[in-house]
């Protein structure tokens, strides 16, 4: 008995789905039998975590607190992806756009005392514009002179890294701490529980407005992407990109401004993470969202909405993932994942045959 | 190492292979249905067939890449199992592919010995070299074995790839197509070592799909269609090319086309004093100019690589270059690509998997490809879908694009169907001029004809075509005019060309006066 590959024409939609549902199960029984290996409960385990993630509206609130920055950077990974543009640098880009945001109250950029819905909309240009300059340059160095962008991207993560550091240790250090003095109210994303006076059921819930962001990203693109003649212009772009030159479009100038709207789409990850629960700036605002966003565009395969729920899905993973272990279990069934939805493609482009070869029977060579 | 073993008369009766009731079936279809088909040694049997009709599948099988669900192959009378390409070529089979398989920066010699599990560990290569010279002149063929591969005209890798299959020991060649890519007088050339190798008591299997050439090579022609064999073993002497269109197609095949009178009218393209350079920064169009009239096919004979495709990249805007291009008056040489789209230049592109379509996007996202930016389709920043829809649905009635539904990925389709879904979005467009680069490379002969109509009507209707084609039949047919082009530039204008003219069109394409004494052995291809 063998058994054989064959490729398959065309995959119908459901099998997408299917697959990917069944990568997720996969990787979690992976994650179980590792995890009964070294002496634990699995089923406890993954009980426990579903519990804190969505047992109640508190935790909910919070596994989306957590989902939000990851769904902005997921979605600035899909849509760069979608070019065949492998942005590894979404983390970088979420480092400035924070960096960005946090200058205008830092430097001060606005004096103090301007209300928040000036300081906000400020913050949020800020974030953006810093997070698409970070990106502009791997976009150029591609369009231009055709530099691997997977090397730029990510190399300049550990550039903006430095780059952070150097103004939270240094000229915005809060008294020789490795963080910043806290932003003024004003400078704060409004959150639930602040309408606690009004809705006394939302207190102590800190989901905050960069969900809305967050949300509202994903509709325009995937507005964009479906209905519109740039999203045309881009599948065209990623499917083949010189059939695209024959169709009259500049794929250089594509290729520019799809880095820059990306790297705004994490600089406002960035904007949205400091504004909305850090409240300062640090060196540590990010636990690897933007490395975490590369899985998130890939569970999606790409689609906006479907972002939006891998993330929730990464989100509580990574916010009751801590109640079992602060780091190691987690992070390995979010690699274990990746690998099973990587491998799961194979049955996507092949069909698996399982038979007793013809030859078998027939005599031998002479 | 199987040298020639005295050559035995080419009517002999032994069989050098035979394939006995090959059944080869794939997701959905049935390649090889119960194919039986036989060589003799000493013989060139034809394999004719249109594409997808089998002849690919029946000949992967005896080279062993393919292994038959039902079946037997036997060599010189005795069943084999062929596992692999290796097997094939311990059992004396070996194939010469369309595509070569050499390495450019190597020597003939080295390339020879790919694949070969020697040497063992020292490489002497003056010995291969001597060896490879001692069987190539016994046979009859011309190789320079310390020759670098990048060196070699395209007709020279072909020998060179025959050599290694015959250094290897194949004692029976399966050549797929293989003048697919040469001009009339290296095909001539090649014919003539073909029956060089014959003699030598090798056995050819000669795959094609053109009649004139099976027809003055083949000693037997076997015919294939939908995968099965609807002719088995005729001799060249008792048929007609009509004879075996028929069988090939399975209805008669109309050959020579009704050309209405067209007067050409005012001038659409003007191309003047054009140069460019290629992928790889060397001069491909050393000063070109020619012009199209309205209604009016020129014809582009070259030899693939003397500035041909340049030139097609030049007026479509997809190369820069130094001079002017003039559509109806507009100059686009500098222009994007979308100039010469608003200018009424349609494209039919070489390669149409590469540059014509986008393989894994719906047929709708193909039609539209070129005129999205055109309502109604668009609709300020959005599509339209149902409009594109609709549109899409049209052309496939009209242009006959047979696919399972409008959202299937075009690379599915077949070569013919990916062909017509082009030609049916650039003359949709109702283009001024129409640039046609190959448009019926690697079709069958039904699908050939159809595109050929296509672009008599696109005439008819008062466009400019410029046809660049290496099939010079297909020029004859269709070109009121023909340019001949060599090494980047027009060397030769033929007007109103006949099949008279072909010899002097193919001693042009290979350079002029001074290329070989080829002109009589060119007959052979008429």
């Amino acid at each position: 008995m063998i058994v054989r590959l064959e490729p398959r024409a065309t995959a119908p939609r459901w099998l997408q789905a299917a697959l990917t549902l069944a990568a997720i199960v996969v990787a979690l029984a992976i994650g179980a039998v590792i995890l009964a290996f070294v002496g634990g409960d699995p089923v406890r385990a993954y009980l426990h975590i579903f519990d804190a993630a969505f047992g109640d509206i508190g935790v909910l609130s919070d596994t989306l607190v957590k989902a939000t920055p990851l769904i902005l950077t997921g979605l600035a990974c899909a849509l760069a992806f979608r070019m065949r543009l492998w942005n590894i640098g979404a983390e970088g880009q979420f480092l400035l756009g924070a960096w960005g945001a946090g200058a205008i109250v830092l430097v001060p950029i606005l004096p103090a005392g301007m209300p928040a819905f000036v300081v906000i909309p400020a913050m949020m240009v800020a974030g953006a514009l810093a997070g698409g300059a970070w990106a502009f340059i791997p976009g150029i160095l591609k369009a231009r002179l055709g530099v691997n962008e997977i090397i730029t991207t990510l190399m300049l993560n550990y550039i903006a890294l430095a780059w952070l550091q150097f103004w939270v240790f240094g000229p915005w250090s809060e008294g020789g701490f490795q963080q910043t003095g806290p932003f003024p109210r004003e400078a704060w994303l409004p959150r639930l529980t602040d309408f606690a006076a009004q809705i006394p059921v939302l207190a102590g819930l800190t989901t905050h407005l960069g969900l809305v962001f967050a949300l509202v990203a994903t509709a325009i693109m995937s507005v964009v992407l479906s209905r519109t003649r740039w999203g045309y212009e881009m599948r065209l772009i990623g499917d083949n990109a010189r059939a695209a030159r024959y169709a009259g479009i500049n794929v250089a100038k594509y290729v520019i401004v799809v880095f820059v709207i990306s790297g705004a789409l994490a600089g406002l990850a960035g904007m949205s993470e400091v504004s909305g629960v850090v409240h300062r700036l640090q060196d540590r605002i990010s636990p690897g969202y933007g490395f975490t966003a590369i899985i998130i565009a890939y569970l999606a395969r790409l689609g906006p909405w479907r972002v939006v729920l891998a993330s929730i899905l990464f989100g509580a993973l990574i916010l009751a993932g801590r109640e079992i272990q602060p780091s190691g279990v987690p992070a390995m069934i979010q690699g274990i994942i990746l690998f099973c939805l990587i491998a799961s493609d194979v049955l996507l482009r092949y069909r698996v045959r399982v038979g007793r070869p013809a030859e078998a029977t027939a005599t031998a060579p002479t | 190492m199987a040298g020639p073993q005295g050559t035995q008369p080419r009517t002999s009766t032994p069989l050098a292979i035979e394939a006995v009731g090959i059944v080869k079936s794939f997701p959905g279809v049935i390649a090889n249905d119960h194919v039986d088909f036989d060589l003799r040694v000493g013989e060139i049997h034809a394999l004719l067939g249109e594409n997808g009709a089998g002849k690919s599948t029946l000949m992967n099988v005896l080279a062993g890449l393919y292994r038959p669900d039902e079946g037997e192959i036997r060599v010189g009378g005795e069943p084999v199992q062929l596992r692999s390409p290796r097997d094939a070529i311990a059992a004396g089979i070996g194939m010469v592919h369309q595509h070569f398989a050499l390495v450019p920066s190597q020597t003939v010699a080295e390339n020879v010995l790919l694949g070969l599990d020697r040497p063992r560990f020292r490489l002497d290569l003056k010995r291969t070299e001597a060896e490879i010279m001692s069987l190539a002149t016994d046979i009859g063929l011309r190789v320079e074995p310390s020759a670098r591969i990048w060196q070699l005209s395209i007709g020279e890798q072909q020998r060179v790839e025959i050599v290694k299959m015959l250094f290897h020991g194949a004692r029976i060649l399966i050549l797929d197509e293989p003048t697919a890519v040469l001009a009339p007088q290296e095909t001539a050339e090649l014919f003539e070592n073909l029956r060089a190798l014959t003699d030598a008591a090798r056995s050819i299997i000669f795959i094609s799909h053109k009649l004139g050439e099976v027809l003055s090579i083949a000693d037997r022609i076997t015919v294939m269609r939908a995968g099965k064999v609807t002719a088995a073993g005729l001799e060249p002497e008792g048929v007609t090319r009509a004879d075996l269109a028929r069988r090939m197609v399975g209805r008669p095949v109309l050959e020579s086309l009704e050309r209405t009178k067209v007067e050409p009218g005012a001038v659409v393209l003007s191309v003047e004093d054009v140069t460019a350079l290629n992928d790889r920064g060397l001069p491909a169009l050393r000063g070109v100019s020619l012009q199209v009239h309205a209604g009016e096919i020129v014809g582009i004979a070259a030899v693939a690589g003397n500035g041909q495709s340049e030139l097609a990249q030049v007026i479509t805007g997809l190369r820069a270059c130094t001079g002017r291009v003039v559509v109806d008056g507009r100059d686009i040489a500098a222009g994007p690509v979308r100039a010469a789209i608003e200018s009424g230049v349609g494209h039919v592109p070489e390669d149409r998997a590469g540059v014509g379509s986008a393989p894994n996007l719906s047929l709708i996202d193909n039609l539209i490809m070129r005129r999205f930016r055109q309502q109604p389709i668009t609709r300020g920043p959005f599509l339209d879908a149902s409009a594109a829809r609709s549109k899409a649905q049209t052309l496939q009635g009209a242009y006959e694009i047979s696919a399972p539904t409008l959202d299937t990925p075009v690379r599915i389709l077949s070569g013919g169907n990916l062909q017509r879904l082009i030609l049916a979005r650039e003359i949709d467009a109702a283009p001024r001029l129409l640039v046609a680069v190959q448009p019926t490379r690697g079709l069958d002969v039904g699908a050939i004809e159809g595109i050929h109509q296509l672009l008599l009507d696109l005439r008819e209707q008062g466009a400019a075509i410029l046809l660049i084609s290496e099939e010079l039949e297909e020029l004859l047919a269709l070109a009121d005019r023909i340019l001949v082009m060599y090494e980047g530039q027009v060397t030769t204008a033929v007007e109103r060309p006949s099949a008279a003219d072909i010899d002097a069109i193919g001693l042009h394409m290979m350079g002029g006066e001074g290329a070989d004494s080829a002109i009589d052995r060119a007959s052979t291809v008429g």
